[in-house]
């Protein structure tokens, strides 16, 4: 073997996998690491880029108490890190008229009651992959303020480790995405722009074009979404699509 | 002066006459209320159980906050989250062994050592303002007004939060005397309201409440002041449907204590909530005073 093949060759660490050992590449994500110990996933695996949530882990490092976690496509393995997947957690997930709603906390107190159970132990939080302060949200919500609620859990990912976690067994991911629903829905301003552009397609502003699209081949509708106008990497905030 | 301030959730919903009407008449005082950028429930209700740590994280955590925030004291409007912080306060302060397991549980959280003084908006007038500044302060004297005082539980108990004799306190007729009202001091004006009676055992609550208003009332009270949404709820907003239960029951108009300083100190009475109070509340003041 030539010193550059040596050079290639992966260095091995040992991880635990639901307890059992495997050696794997050094520089592998957890999800990939687990593909090459012989796992296949049919679920605990979407986009594999950090945004899907599917794919939460809780993993223990030797001598430490503490929990860590990570998306499993995003987090490199460390030696003898010992791991599972958390793909899925049963979690309460109320149903509400939409329709019905106004935007008011107290429609989001009658779905999840069990938010007042909250005693701020803050274990949802340090369990967020995203670094999302769970506990924080839920405080917002619990006094009413879906604004600020909205805010802080915005980058959650849906992927439930919060609700492993919760000692009041709430849902907390679910009860955020129904206050950005109603909050977004009904409780912020529309945007002009949106309403102008519902207007025009309710008018029939585009039916002559989509007509057009319709009559057109697969390959035809490709050439027409590649060669369409693209907003240039640098372009300033006037820019618009050319309209010829 | 600006000073931290901890509102508690009733009064970001169900209350925003009794904050709304304090941020308010603060102002006039020339006192600045420097909300916490973040803060949690207060727990509500300090637990009994000796050995319950668990719900004292909540009032901590906010604790907490408050040296984060730069601060060594902390002001309460709500009677309720004032009794809350202040006892969670003192196990912290005076129990080792405690704030050891609850600041270790909380390792994420600078360690607290109990040193932030807790303040209800009575005793912050009486000791930090005194009552001479706010009677300066006056512009429509509540003349003539009979309020009955009512303390409820958290102000005054236990006595090592108390902000007053649970016994015989005054600090509630001082500030009402310094906006120019009739103090109506009675007998069950440190009684409980019937709290969290109101849901499990509505009918203890109904006794409760009711023998608070009859008790104001018997003594020449022409309307209520409180400091805590459970007893301005179960004195107060549930009065309609107490008097519709309860024969011979007297109405009594109820207030915030802070909407009768916004009112004196000339702020707009349409403005201050009343229509989350009473019925009764703003005409009588419309009546009376204004």
């Amino acid at each position: 073997m030539s010193e550059a093949a040596t050079d290639m060759k992966a260095n091995l660490i040992p991880i635990f996998i639901m307890g059992k050992r495997y050696d794997v590449p050094e520089s592998l994500t957890i999800m990939k690491a687990m593909e090459y110990a012989g796992y296949q996933f049919i679920r605990g695996c979407g986009c594999r880029g950090g945004v899907c949530g599917a794919c939460g882990t809780v993993y223990r490092k030797p001598g430490d108490y503490h929990i860590r976690v990570g998306l499993a496509c995003q987090t490199v393995v460390e030696p003898d890190m010992y791991l599972t997947q958390i793909p899925f957690y049963p979690a309460n997930r109320a149903a509400f008229e939409f329709e019905k709603t106004s935007g008011d906390p107290e429609d989001v107190f009658k779905a999840y009651p069990e938010l007042f159970r909250c005693v701020a132990c803050n274990a949802c939080t340090k369990v967020c992959p995203m670094d999302v302060p769970v506990m924080d949200y839920i405080s917002a919500i619990k006094r009413g303020d879906l604004e600020k609620a909205t805010e802080l859990s915005f980058d959650c990912i849906q992927c439930g480790l919060c609700a492993t976690r919760c000692m009041a067994e709430m849902a907390q991911y679910h009860i955020a995405q129904m206050v950005r629903r109603i909050h977004g829905a009904k409780g912020t301003p529309n945007s002009d722009h949106t309403d102008e552009m519902v207007a025009d397609i309710k008018e029939g502003k585009f039916n002559e074009e989509l007509a057009v699209l319709k009559t057109k081949s697969q390959d035809e509708l490709k050439e027409i979404y590649t060669s369409r106008p693209m907003e240039p990497a640098m372009a300033d905030e006037f820019w618009k699509p050319d309209q010829e | 002066m600006k000073i931290c301030y901890y509102p508690g959730c009733t009064l970001k919903t169900k209350a925003r006459n009794l904050e709304e009407a304090g941020i308010e008449a603060l102002r006039a005082l020339d006192v600045e209320l420097e909300e916490l950028e973040r803060w949690n429930c207060c727990g509500v209700v300090f637990s009994l159980a000796d050995d319950d740590l668990l719900h004292l994280l909540a009032p901590i955590r906010d604790l907490i906050r408050v040296k984060d925030a730069g601060y060594d004291k902390v002001l309460t409007l709500c009677s309720m989250c004032y009794n809350t912080l202040a006892r969670s306060n003192l196990v912290m302060k005076d129990n080792e062994e405690k704030r050891d397991t609850i600041n270790s549980f909380m390792e994420e959280e600078t360690d607290y050592f109990g040193d932030v003084q807790v303040m209800h908006l009575l005793n912050f007038l009486r000791d930090e303002i005194g009552w001479d500044k706010v009677k300066e302060q006056v512009k429509v004297p509540l003349k003539g007004l009979k309020v009955a005082t009512n303390y409820g539980c958290t102000l005054t108990r236990p006595d090592e939060v108390g902000i007053d004799s649970a016994e015989n306190p005054s600090v509630f007729e001082d500030f009402l005397a310094a906006l120019g009202a009739e103090p109506i001091h009675f007998p069950a004006g440190t009684d409980c309201c019937g709290t969290y009676q109101v849901l499990g055992n509505p009918e203890a609550a109904d006794d409760a409440a009711a023998r608070i208003i009859t008790s104001a009332a018997d003594h020449g009270a022409e309307a209520i002041v409180s400091s805590c949404p459970l007893c301005e709820y179960n004195v107060g907003k549930r009065q309609a449907a107490l008097l519709e239960k309860k024969d011979g029951l007297t109405e009594l108009p109820s207030f915030y204590l802070t909407q009768l300083m916004a009112v004196a100190f000339g702020a707009d009475p349409d403005a201050l909530g009343f229509e989350l109070n009473h019925v009764g509340s703003l005409p009588l003041l419309k009546e009376k005073v204004l």
